[in-house]
């Protein structure tokens, strides 16, 4: 394993950390929703994956791809529905 | 191409700051979601060998998938859609690994991690979802040897991964076989655990699906997985903590601790219990007479579909000028911040929404704390009663204030199993029934007044 991502990896969890902190227990569960979506990320290795030679590789990605998709698009929306409702009077 | 990688990586960051408050939250997630795209768009133009067919069916399918859930799902529902997600994030995150398994024909160390994670956080997840829906049981199920056969499972893979490179066995079958010790780690680990603790397996399996991506992202090179997986991942073990926090337990406890496979007989310590039953009329006449009034709602409460009605009495208090805030505890829903979910949905206005320690010192001076469908959470006894399953648990301390009106169906203990004798205090009054239908009633008598 590379030390760079290895770097990498503590510093975002340091920063992940500190923000995720901050957040109110009010938009607890739309910070949830929300890091559903974010851990859709996986669709950028899923459209790498899809292209690869072979054709286990190939429908195994198309897999991943499905199952990313409906993490960033459903999460994403549903967040945005549930923080749509959050007013003050 | 790493560029655009840390600009998305930017967008997340920044997307996820601006949830510190109701009124950014908005725009952070809209950012968030830029963010999603820059690293999608980015990757569809870094590779001159994708087959946009297939891309574009599992886009399409995924799509409206996704599209269907976000639109469809009621707020008491969130819980599961949530476990939902991050069962297919898991998947999504080992589906990646097998396929770099299949293409590479070699059982790294990393991709049994990241197969690992993913399948784990994927049959979980489906476990919790199978809870929180009433399709499996919610109670503890437990069996003699279940933790040594989980503690099997896990040794079993640690030892292929081993034996995988000093190459004793094909690298085929091990990869089949982690993916189903994997799988039924997932179950086993889930399935002990009863309804009540169900926050803090999602908040887990939330992290989990973070840390599968990170670790899909250590297997292909890829920094966006690697930074968005850890955000996620101490997203998760922040509200792990948090809610574990909330339940005075540990988080061994919870997973170990089977707590709920039966109704603990110890509760019931024969103590008599003096219940003072009232009509909502009485009620009414309290809360005409009271200044400030704080509603502590617990889930029966949004199971009831009552968080509407339960707002409209709250503003005809408010019309009367009196105080009206509301208690919310951090186990208050069946996922962190659920409550405050659904009283938003209920048009309830944020700043009136108090957490835990901001709520406290209020009920010193509060004249009426009024009790919809929350038990366990304002259980004087978790203070004070050291032979109480719930001691130690943080609690409102409705207790406090001048007047305490309950309402509950019956005298049913509560999800611990545990009497609460709040109900028998001097400044207890209990108003037995339906919560909608009671504070339909209620609505009446307050506007009458």
């Amino acid at each position: 394993m590379d030390v760079n991502l290895i770097t990498i990896f503590i510093l975002a969890i340091f920063v992940g950390n500190e923000i995720i902190n901050k957040v109110p227990p009010t938009l607890h569960t739309p910070l949830m929703s929300g890091s559903n979506a974010i851990s859709g990320i996986a669709i950028v290795g899923a459209l790498l994956a899809i292209s690869t030679n072979g054709e286990i590789s190939t429908y195994l990605g198309l897999a991943a791809l499905v199952c990313a998709t409906i993490n960033v698009v459903g999460g994403f929306l549903v967040t945005d529905r549930m923080l749509k409702m959050f007013k003050k009077k | 191409m790493n560029l655009f990688y840390l600009l998305s990586a930017i967008c997340f960051i920044l997307g996820l700051k601006r949830l510190s408050h109701p009124k950014t939250a908005r725009s952070g997630n809209f950012l968030a979601a830029i963010g999603m795209l820059i690293a999608i768009a980015a990757t569809l133009a870094s590779s001159n060998v994708l087959d946009f067919k297939l891309i574009a069916l599992g886009v399409g399918i995924g799509s409206v998938i996704g599209l269907l859930f976000a639109t469809r799902v009621q707020m008491t529902e969130m819980p599961q859609m949530v476990a939902i997600f991050n069962g297919l994030g898991g998947a999504a995150s080992a589906f990646v690994a097998s396929s770099e398994f299949f293409k590479i024909n070699d059982l790294s160390f990393i991709i049994c991690v990241s197969v690992f994670i993913g399948t784990l956080t994927f049959s979980g997840s489906f476990i919790a979802f199978g809870k929180l829906q009433g399709l499996i049981s919610g109670k503890a199920i437990t069996f003699k040897g279940q933790q040594i056969l989980n503690i099997l499972f896990f040794s079993t893979i640690i030892i292929l991964v081993s034996i995988n490179n000093f190459d004793f066995i094909q690298a085929n079958n091990s990869f089949y076989f982690v993916v189903l010790l994997a799988f039924l780690l997932g179950v086993g680990l889930t399935i002990p655990i009863g309804g009540a603790d169900m926050p803090v397996v999602i908040s887990l399996l939330n992290s989990y699906s973070g840390i599968a991506a990170a670790a899909t992202g250590f297997l292909i090179d890829n920094q966006a997985l690697i930074i968005s997986g850890s955000l996620v991942g101490a997203s998760g073990l922040i509200l792990t903590n948090i809610m574990c926090k909330g339940m005075n337990r540990s988080l061994a406890n919870v997973i170990f601790g089977a707590v709920g496979a039966e109704t603990s007989s110890g509760s019931s310590d024969g103590k008599e219990m003096n219940i003072k039953s009232y009509s909502t009329t009485e009620a009414a006449m309290i809360l005409d007479a009271a200044e400030k009034i704080i509603i502590v709602p617990g889930y029966g409460l949004a199971v009831a579909q009552a968080q509407h009605v339960a707002r409209e009495v709250a503003e005809s208090l408010e019309s009367m000028g009196k105080t009206v805030l509301y208690a919310i505890h951090p186990v208050a829903g069946r996922m962190p911040g659920h409550m405050n979910v659904l009283l938003a949905e209920a048009n309830v206005s944020y700043d009136v929404l108090k957490d835990l320690d901001e709520i406290n010192p209020e009920f010193e001076d509060c004249d009426v704390a009024l009790i919809l469908g929350a038990n366990d959470v304002v259980n004087p006894a978790a203070r004070h009663d050291q032979s109480s399953p719930i001691y130690g648990m943080p609690i409102l301390n409705v207790d406090k204030s001048r007047t305490v009106i309950i309402n509950k169906r019956s005298m049913n203990p509560g999800f611990a199993g545990v009497q609460n004798e709040l109900f028998g205090y001097d400044n207890s009054i209990m108003v037995f029934g339906d919560a909608k239908e009671m504070l339909n009633d209620l609505l009446k008598e307050v506007k009458e007044l």
